[in-house]
């Protein structure tokens, strides 16, 4: 274990950790967005901005992105920190005004009013959808499209999201609740990525329980019998 | 040819010697990218015809950019016994001209830029003389080479073949001392000796940040891996900057020796070239040098029997600015989307496929094999205290020569805008100078005496950047100035962090208020907020220089943003919105042309006619759309702008 020091408390990192991971398990309240623990850290909502001290140099940076060093000195709640973490939500405030949680997270951080011309989006552009799809499910069906303010989490080509398992990990992770995902009848539909699939049937409790394509997809990566997925979860425990 | 020896290299010398100075007269024409532009082409071809026709004893040959672009296409007459001259501005028509009165011994005087006696062999430190005995006859007025102010103050190390050689041709990159810092490299020197030579040197990356080259290369030597990569950057994506293509056009085999250099000082066998796909020219150029060198055993498997080998391939980027920071480009060669990463972890550690990597610019490349060659000691004299050797620049806008141009560190500016640049046209008054790209700063007449290097630029809120430089004169607006790059950096931010993504947009959009009339001073709070920011939070340096237009604008020429803001006028005239027209009524000779051009009707007046004297005509504000028609078309200056 690697031993640094958060905000003057000693604390202990493993090699090849970040900063974030160490500092929220030690229990200081850092703000983020981008972050969770399921996937690789990423660093652009640029909330968790901290202050490292090393070799006698402070700089600003993401603590999700700093790797675990021996012998930093990592300040969380500096003024400069603060001042930036304020004017960063208040920008991701701007940009979706509507999110709940967005609302919250900039009141909390002392937002009292939004300078700038509000716009009407929903994603704050994190990126964990698109993340988890690759690095947990390994679906990749979503990718970020275009450059600077045009940037949008999208399926290829803006279509039908053709390799989308419809498992809802992207549903599940989405900090602000914008991927929704609904089932009717035999089908299950992703809405923000176009697609709809049918759903496989349990021949014990006759319920829909898993998208058919999902399914197929599981047996063939992990080269179970064709009869694995014929009883739904519940039913077979 | 295959080079397996010493011996080998210097008969690959010789036959480059006797097609750069053959025996009879050589016509070169300046095929790179601004000559071609210009109708080099066509030029080369009529001489090429009438060469054919005439059975003239001429060789034609094509060269690259001699830096003078705005005077392109330039056509060079070598000859033996003469002096060497140089035509700018040559037609298809004209080019005829010249070769025949050339070979009556006669010079086109209306076209001459300048003359030579001598030539600089810089890798070899020698000047190559001509041996002068003939004089053609009306060239006695036209200027030495180091006589025309374009040139005088210019040292040219980097640029050293461009213009000169033909860069198809191995053979004359060879001639003029190329390859034999490779050869000196792999048989006289150890990889360490290398590094220490080029730390010793002094030279700091060209690409923009200036990080000292040969401690890079000393830390990714150091990265133990079985595989490492040496890369160079010619994603040249600033506007107005054309440094890297001239040098890849003109020039391609002195970054390919250099690369093959640190290569082998790094302990790396495998290297890209990233190059953008919008430089057609330069990568058919890369890809004819690079087929050449293979085909001598200069670059490959076994590279001059030394057992040292080395793999370069090409890669043509996509076209985003993004690109041109080191891990979106590492990114980009690996096939993902080109974006930035942290990189707390250097390059030189984990790089392209998380291998050690090192990554230099073109022009870094270019001034390796000189640095072997002439040495550390003779290369660290020039420059200044923390910036050595030379810098190439591309000089734009509003000034007299625009071109490339090569000088030492720690030249002033003044010296770069009035001596080089031979100043401001149309006896216009110098505002500033932008350097360092989209991302650099505006820096105003009284720090024209400000030495250039790396960290004066810096200090004055600019920067080095890879080497644009864009002059402005008084008739341009620099809350305008930096709405424009901001616009350029808001649509070339890669979109990943807030603070790039939203600031840049945000800076625009406040810039875009104050340019319509409708800022605050506010406003100028709420940018040096947003700009500090963008340059502290972002992960990268796109978004960790991206402000520096709006700042340094906002720190010089503050009282330029008041106007707006506070009288709502444009001191340059240059903000529409902020325009009013105004036809003076004693000036007005009711001619009525300026109603008739009105596209929007909202002239009125009434015309003189033979018979009747008309009324002075009169714009109404209200109905005005600021599109300045009326003030082109009036021919007696009865419209005013304020």
């Amino acid at each position: 274990m690697i031993p640094f020091v958060i905000d003057g408390q000693p604390v202990e990192g493993k090699e090849g950790g970040n900063v974030l991971e160490v500092a929220l398990d030690a229990g200081f309240d850092i703000p983020r967005l981008c972050y969770h623990e399921s996937v690789k850290p990423y660093g652009a909502c640029r909330l968790c901005l901290v202050e490292v001290v090393r070799r006698g140099r402070a700089r600003m940076t993401t603590a999700c992105t700093y790797p675990v060093l021996e012998g930093i000195e990592v300040l969380t709640r500096t003024e400069k920190v603060l001042r930036a973490r304020r004017i960063m939500i208040e920008l991701i405030l701007a940009m979706c005004p509507g999110d709940k949680l967005i609302q919250d997270m900039a009141r909390e951080m002392g937002v009292q009013q939004v300078r700038f011309k509000q716009e009407e989006k929903d994603c704050i552009l994190c990126g964990l959808c698109g993340r988890v799809c690759e690095e947990v499910v390994g679906a990749n069906a979503i990718q970020f499209a275009f450059r600077g303010d045009r940037r949008e989490m999208i399926p290829p080509f803006q279509g039908e999201a053709m390799s989308c398992i419809a498992c809802g990990a992207c549903v599940v992770i989405c900090p602000v609740n914008v991927i929704k995902m609904k089932e009717e009848g035999d089908e299950r539909t992703i809405i923000r990525w176009k697609r709809t699939l049918k759903m496989k049937q349990c021949k014990v409790c006759g319920n829909y329980f898993a998208p058919l394509f999902q399914l197929e997809k599981f047996k063939e990566q992990a080269k179970l019998p064709k009869d694995f997925f014929d009883v739904c979860y519940t039913c077979r425990s | 040819m295959e080079v397996r020896t010493k011996a080998d290299l210097e008969k690959m010398k010789e036959k480059g010697l006797k097609s750069l100075y053959p025996n009879k007269t050589k016509i070169s024409v300046g095929m790179a990218t601004c000559g071609l532009s210009t109708g080099a082409g066509k030029v080369y071809e009529t001489i090429q015809k009438e060469i054919e026709k005439s059975k003239l004893p001429i060789q034609l040959s094509q060269t690259g950019c001699i830096g003078f672009c705005q005077r392109e296409p330039v056509v060079d007459i070598f000859e033996p016994g003469k002096p060497r001259v140089f035509y700018q501005g040559v037609t298809p028509e004209r080019s005829v001209e010249l070769v025949h009165q050339w070979l009556d011994n006669r010079v086109v005087e209306d076209l001459l830029l300048c003359k030579m006696e001598g030539e600089d062999w810089v890798v070899e430190g020698k000047v190559k003389d001509y041996s002068v005995q003939h004089i053609p006859a009306g060239i006695d007025g036209t200027p030495h080479y180091h006589q025309v102010p374009f040139y005088s103050k210019q040292l040219k190390i980097a640029l050293r073949n461009c213009g000169f050689i033909n860069p198809d041709h191995i053979e004359e990159y060879v001639a003029k001392g190329g390859y034999f810092s490779l050869y000196k490299a792999l048989f006289e020197m150890k990889p360490e000796e290398i590094i220490e030579e080029v730390k010793r040197s002094g030279l700091r990356g060209r690409g923009g940040a200036g990080f000292p080259t040969g401690s890079k290369w000393e830390s990714c030597r150091k990265s133990k891996a079985d595989r490492k990569f040496i890369l160079c950057n010619a994603d040249e994506g600033d506007p107005g900057a054309y440094m890297d293509r001239s040098v890849l056009e003109g020039d391609p085999h002195s970054v390919i020796e250099g690369m093959i250099i640190g290569a082998y000082a790094i302990g790396a066998h495998e290297g890209f070239i990233y190059v953008r796909d919008e430089y057609p020219l330069a990568i058919q150029k890369l890809r004819i040098a690079l087929h050449e060198a293979e085909k001598a055993g200069l670059l490959g498997e076994n590279i001059l029997g030394s057992g040292f080998s080395l793999k370069i391939n090409l890669f043509r980027g996509g076209g985003a600015f993004v690109c041109g920071e080191s891990t979106a480009l590492m990114a980009s060669i690996e096939g993902n989307v080109g974006e930035p990463r942290a990189k707390h972890i250097h390059t030189t550690e984990s790089g392209l496929w998380d291998l050690p990597s090192n990554l230099n610019n073109v022009e870094t490349w270019n001034n390796i094999p000189i640095i072997i060659s002439r040495g550390a000691d003779w290369y660290s004299r020039i420059g200044t205290e923390g910036s050595k050797g030379t810098k190439v620049f591309s000089i734009v806008g509003k000034v007299n020569n625009t071109g490339l141009v090569e000088v030492p560190m720690g030249i002033t500016l003044r010296e770069i805008v009035y001596d080089v640049g031979g100043g401001i046209p149309e006896g216009k008054k110098f505002k500033a100078v932008q350097t360092g790209g989209p991302s650099g700063g505006c820096i105003p007449e009284r720090l024209l005496d400000l030495p250039v290097d790396f960290d004066r630029l810096t200090e004055v809120g600019s920067m080095m950047g890879s080497g644009g430089m864009i002059v402005m004169d008084e008739s341009t607006c620099m809350v305008d100035v930096a709405k424009y790059f901001m616009g350029f950096l808001k649509e070339e931010s890669c979109g990943k962090c807030t603070s790039c993504r939203e600031g840049t947009k945000r800076m625009y959009e406040i810039l875009t208020e104050i340019t319509e009339g409708r800022g605050t001073m506010d406003h100028l709070d709420l940018l040096e907020e947003l700009g500090w920011v963008t340059a502290e939070a972002s992960l990268c340096q796109l978004g960790g220089t991206a402000p520096n237009p709006v700042l340094s604008t906002i720190r010089y020429f503050r009282e330029e943003y008041q106007e707006h803001i506070l009288n709502k006028r444009c001191p340059a005239k240059v903000c529409r919105a902020l325009l009013r027209y105004q036809i003076l009524s004693n000036v007005c000779t009711s001619c009525g042309r300026c109603a008739k051009v009105c596209p929007a009707e909202a002239i009125t007046g009434k015309q003189k006619t033979k018979k009747e004297k008309g009324k002075p005509f009169k714009i109404n504000i209200e109905k005005c759309i600021k599109c300045g028609m009326c003030f082109e078309a009036c021919k007696f200056k009865a419209i005013e702008v304020e």
